[in-house]
């Protein structure tokens, strides 16, 4: 069994059901993203992990302990709110050694395991600063030092950046896998920022309406979305119709251009079918298994990528290039070709 | 050219605060500093601290501890089932509607003060008061044979407090919004029981705003005048009542006394509104 | 648990606050002997003399209502477009009034604005209306002043003023036809409070010696038996209508009020 085990989680309120069947099983140092839309019920998991709401059925289990019932206070757990929810009535170093007052510690303790935790955030010259003096992202920090002062078992991460700039958000970022990594601690962490659950977890758990749809490591669920919430949720995605030739051996045409899919595909002869394809995937230059004529509608210069919406005959796809000093991009108006590989399609049901 | 010019320079924007300027120095300003002044002149216009000396005479004294008594007392009880009330209102788990009832009623009846209060309290508590003649009539227990006396410190506090509970509610109430979920929940999870949140987060959070509603309390019963006088007439001698009986008549026999003891009554109730402001400011910075 | 001790606290307030209503009310009832009857309402309607002093309350309080929104809605306009760094200031004096005993003021009004004095408003009984007049404003004031600031908060003055202001109008228009109708919600507030303040208030009326309707209140609870408790009623009355008025435009408001 896995350290931190939910097994057949499910909350309702009233008629409401929030979360559905959840199945997750984490293991001792794994940081694992919940990753959805709002209403997903994604917070609710973790609220139910801490102890703040008590599942209508399942059971979840720390280190083969079942805790489901057990009080929040009673849990061992640390956990960090969007809202920092410093307490403002204490300093950083009181914020921080509240969990270890709470559980008895003598002083001398507190005060060098204090000392520590701010170290280990990096605001060693902290401790004597009130809530209120510090930034939004000192605040974050001091809310992740006082969660892991009392060395918790887990720590849960509740969209923890989505109160701070677009600056600190992705340096925080960083920083808090850096400490998760130094600690090992097991991490659940939820947001709604697909950019934020591929660039820190270890696997991420892409949910709606209260279900997992995918469970993987951000490469695979990146790359080989299961379903078509996942692929459209996870990244930018361009559709495609095809039509079904030959099923069995993964056959279809675009536009009537024959195509050989890379696996069999689960339809009739003659049936539409979607495919999606990521726009890095879509290149003006070099080879491709297929070739269709486009016309360039709209350039939005990003930097270090160039993204191009682009006019085919039955629809727009998008596509990213990569900036080239000595190239110029292409312009609006003209035409082109769009071409890709058959292995970059993937088949949605 | 260089008119116009200087006629643009003139504080022209000062002159949009003009109206309110005037009445604000005559008739709030002025008089109050007329009464500051007056406290610290002699019969000859000289300047003397004779008269602040002077307050120190047992009849005064008495008045203004009774005063601070009376007021520091409703204060302290209004304070209290205020703040009850408002816990109640906010945490109780009552219907959401009943918040809206308790908050207009407190509305009404911090405003239902001075004279009617007054008749309101003598038609409940008076001889042949409501509740005394249900007392006596069903309990059998006699209020006046106890010893209860509306006029009274216990009865003009009984008085005051009402007024003085709506106040906190309405006040205390926006601050108890203001505690934070996800500060309960914070403590929670780092191992703190309900007591132990309390102790430690929730009242010292909300202590700034209590120490200054406190206050603020304490000074609105201290220049409270109408109640008093509507339920005891002169009887009984706080230190409003015997300003309001030297401004008619000046029964100190000393006309600048009179000055002194406007300027003491300034002096108590602006240093616990200083509190209030102080203690407000303080509240806001951490809840911010 | 929790929800029974909040209910207790609830139902003990209640008693406490009910009591004196109810005791008040039953007591206004109870004029002619063995039975409840409207005597004491109809004997305090009909006195000559709380006709008169009623009536002067209310126009007093109306008087006090248009001088306030006069004096202060120009004032916090222009404060808060032309003279923001004046905003501290006038936060302090219109608390002042909160500060001060009231018999403080009036205190000094009555030392300051004597017959020998250089302007001696207490030698007439017009001067005397109007010096009580100024008082209720004062007294008003802090109300006033913060309903209306917050009114005008929440909407975008500067931009509402340069709109109006481009399009041609003045300075009286703008603040008649564009700021007032915007903090008229605030300024209506304010003016209910007022009311509710002035109507029964006694010190500055009884130190001034005006026939106002707080003199009379006491007079009666000196004088009579069951007719402050009918006196009671009504002024309770009085005061539960202006905070429901209050109550009633502020809803009003949100429901017109457009999306910003």
């Amino acid at each position: 069994m896995a350290y931190l085990d939910l097994s057949a989680l499910e909350k309702s309120y009233g008629a409401n059901h929030v979360v559905k069947s959840f199945d997750l099983g984490i293991e001792q140092g794994e940081f694992v993203s919940l990753l959805g839309p709002s209403g997903c019920g994604k917070t609710t998991v973790l609220r139910m992990v801490a102890g703040f709401e008590t599942p209508s059925a399942g059971a979840i289990r720390i280190g083969g302990q079942e805790v489901t019932h057990l009080r929040p206070n009673q849990r061992n757990i640390g956990m960090v709110f969007q809202a920092y929810a410093l307490f403002p009535n204490l300093t950083v170093a009181q914020n921080v050694g509240f969990g270890l007052k709470i559980a008895g510690l003598p002083s001398r303790e507190i005060a060098l395991r204090v000392a520590d935790m701010l170290e280990l955030i990096g605001l060693p010259e902290m401790g004597s600063r009130y809530p209120f003096q510090l930034s939004g992202g000192q605040q974050q920090r001091v809310a992740l030092a006082r969660a892991l002062a009392p060395r918790p078992r887990v720590l849960l991460l509740d969209e923890p950046l989505s109160a701070l700039d677009a600056k600190i958000r992705v340096s925080l970022r960083a920083e808090i896998r850096d400490i998760q990594r130094k600690l090992g601690i097991t991490t659940i962490f939820v947001t709604h920022d697909q950019e934020e659950a591929l660039s820190m977890s270890d696997r991420v758990v892409v949910m709606n309406g209260g279900r997992a749809e995918q469970v993987g490591a951000p490469f695979e669920v990146y790359n080989q979305p299961k379903t078509r919430f996942v692929a459209n949720f996870v990244g930018t995605l361009n559709a495609l119709e095809a039509i079904v030739t030959d099923p069995g051996a993964g056959k279809v045409t675009i536009q009537g251009q024959p195509l050989r899919l890379p696996q069999a595909v689960q339809a009739q002869a003659g049936a539409v079918l979607t495919l999606a394809l990521r726009p890095e995937a879509v290149h003006l230059h070099g080879d491709g298994d297929i070739s269709l004529p486009a016309r360039i509608a709209e350039l939005q210069f990003m930097g270090s990528v160039i993204r191009v919406n682009a006019e085919h005959a039955m629809g727009v796809i998008k596509l990213d290039l990569f900036n080239k000093p000595d190239t110029p991009p292409p312009a609006v108006g003209e035409d082109i070709a769009l071409r890709f590989w058959a292995k970059d399609l993937i088949a949605l049901d | 050219m260089t008119s116009s010019r200087l006629w643009r320079s003139l504080p022209w924007n000062g002159l949009g605060v003009l109206p309110f300027v005037l009445f604000a120095v005559l008739f709030l300003l002025l008089p109050t500093a007329h009464i500051v002044a007056g406290a610290f002149v002699d019969a000859a216009g000289g300047f003397t601290l004779k008269n602040i000396f002077n307050l120190f005479r047992p009849e005064i004294i008495n008045a203004f501890w009774l005063s601070i008594r009376l007021s520091l007392t409703s204060a302290v009880i209004g304070c209290g089932i205020g703040f009850a009330i408002a816990l109640a209102v906010v945490f109780g788990g009552l219907p959401r509607a009943l918040r809206g009832v308790v908050m207009t009623f407190s509305g009404v009846t911090s405003n239902f003060a001075g004279v009617p209060l007054a008749f309101a309290y003598v038609a409940t508590l008076g001889r042949v008061g409501f509740v005394t003649v249900l007392l006596r009539d069903w309990f059998g227990v006699n209020l006046y044979a106890l010893g209860f006396n509306m006029i009274s410190f216990w009865g003009l506090t009984a008085a005051y407090v009402f007024f003085q509970i709506p106040l906190m509610v309405l006040i205390i109430t926006p601050a108890i919004d203001g505690l934070r979920r996800e500060w309960r929940e914070a403590a929670e999870v780092l191992g703190a029981s309900n007591a132990q949140y309390w102790r430690l987060v929730a009242l010292p959070v909300l202590a700034p705003s209590l120490l200054g509603t406190l206050a603020l309390l304490f000074a609105n019963a201290f220049g409270a005048v109408a109640t008093a006088i509507a339920l005891t007439g002169s009887l009984l001698s706080i230190a409003p009542i015997l300003l309001f009986n030297q401004i008619r008549g000046d029964v100190l026999g000393d006309p600048h006394l009179g000055y002194a003891l406007a300027f003491a009554m300034i002096v108590i109730t602006g240093v616990s509104n200083g509190v209030y402001v102080v203690m407000r400011a303080r509240a806001e910075r951490w809840l911010k | 648990m929790k929800r029974f001790w909040a209910w207790a606290a609830i139902g003990v307030a209640a008693v406490y606050f009910f009591l004196p209503l109810l005791g008040m009310l039953e007591f206004s009832l109870k004029m002619r002997r063995g039975e409840y009857s409207l005597d004491a309402y109809a004997s305090v309607l009909g006195d000559p003399q709380f006709q008169a002093s009623f009536g002067y309350s209310v126009i007093m309080a109306g008087l006090t209502i248009v001088f306030g929104v006069l004096i202060v809605v120009p004032t916090v306009f222009w404060v808060r477009l032309k003279l923001p760094r004046l905003r501290p200031v006038m936060e302090f004096v219109t608390l002042l009034p909160l500060v001060i005993p009231p018999i403080v003021i009036v205190f000094g009004y009555v030392r300051l604005f004597n017959t020998s004095s250089w302007l001696p408003l207490t030698g007439s009984a017009l001067g005397t209306d109007f010096l009580l007049l100024c008082g209720y404003a004062v007294l008003s004031l802090p109300y006033m002043y913060r309903a209306v600031d917050t009114g005008l908060a929440a909407i975008d003055l500067r931009t509402l003023t340069e709109a109006a202001q481009s399009l041609g109008a003045g300075w009286i228009t703008v603040l008649a036809r564009v700021i007032l109708p915007n903090v008229l919600v605030a300024v209506l507030s304010g003016a209910f409070l007022t009311f509710a303040i002035v109507i029964g208030e006694y010190v500055f009326a009884a130190l001034l010696d005006r026939p106002a309707f707080g003199p009379y209140l006491v007079w009666a609870g000196g004088n009579k038996a069951y007719e402050p408790a009918a006196l009671a009623v009504m002024t309770f009355a009085l005061t539960w209508g202006c905070m429901a008025l209050i109550q009633a435009v502020t809803r009003f408001s949100k429901h017109t009020r457009m999306p910003r």
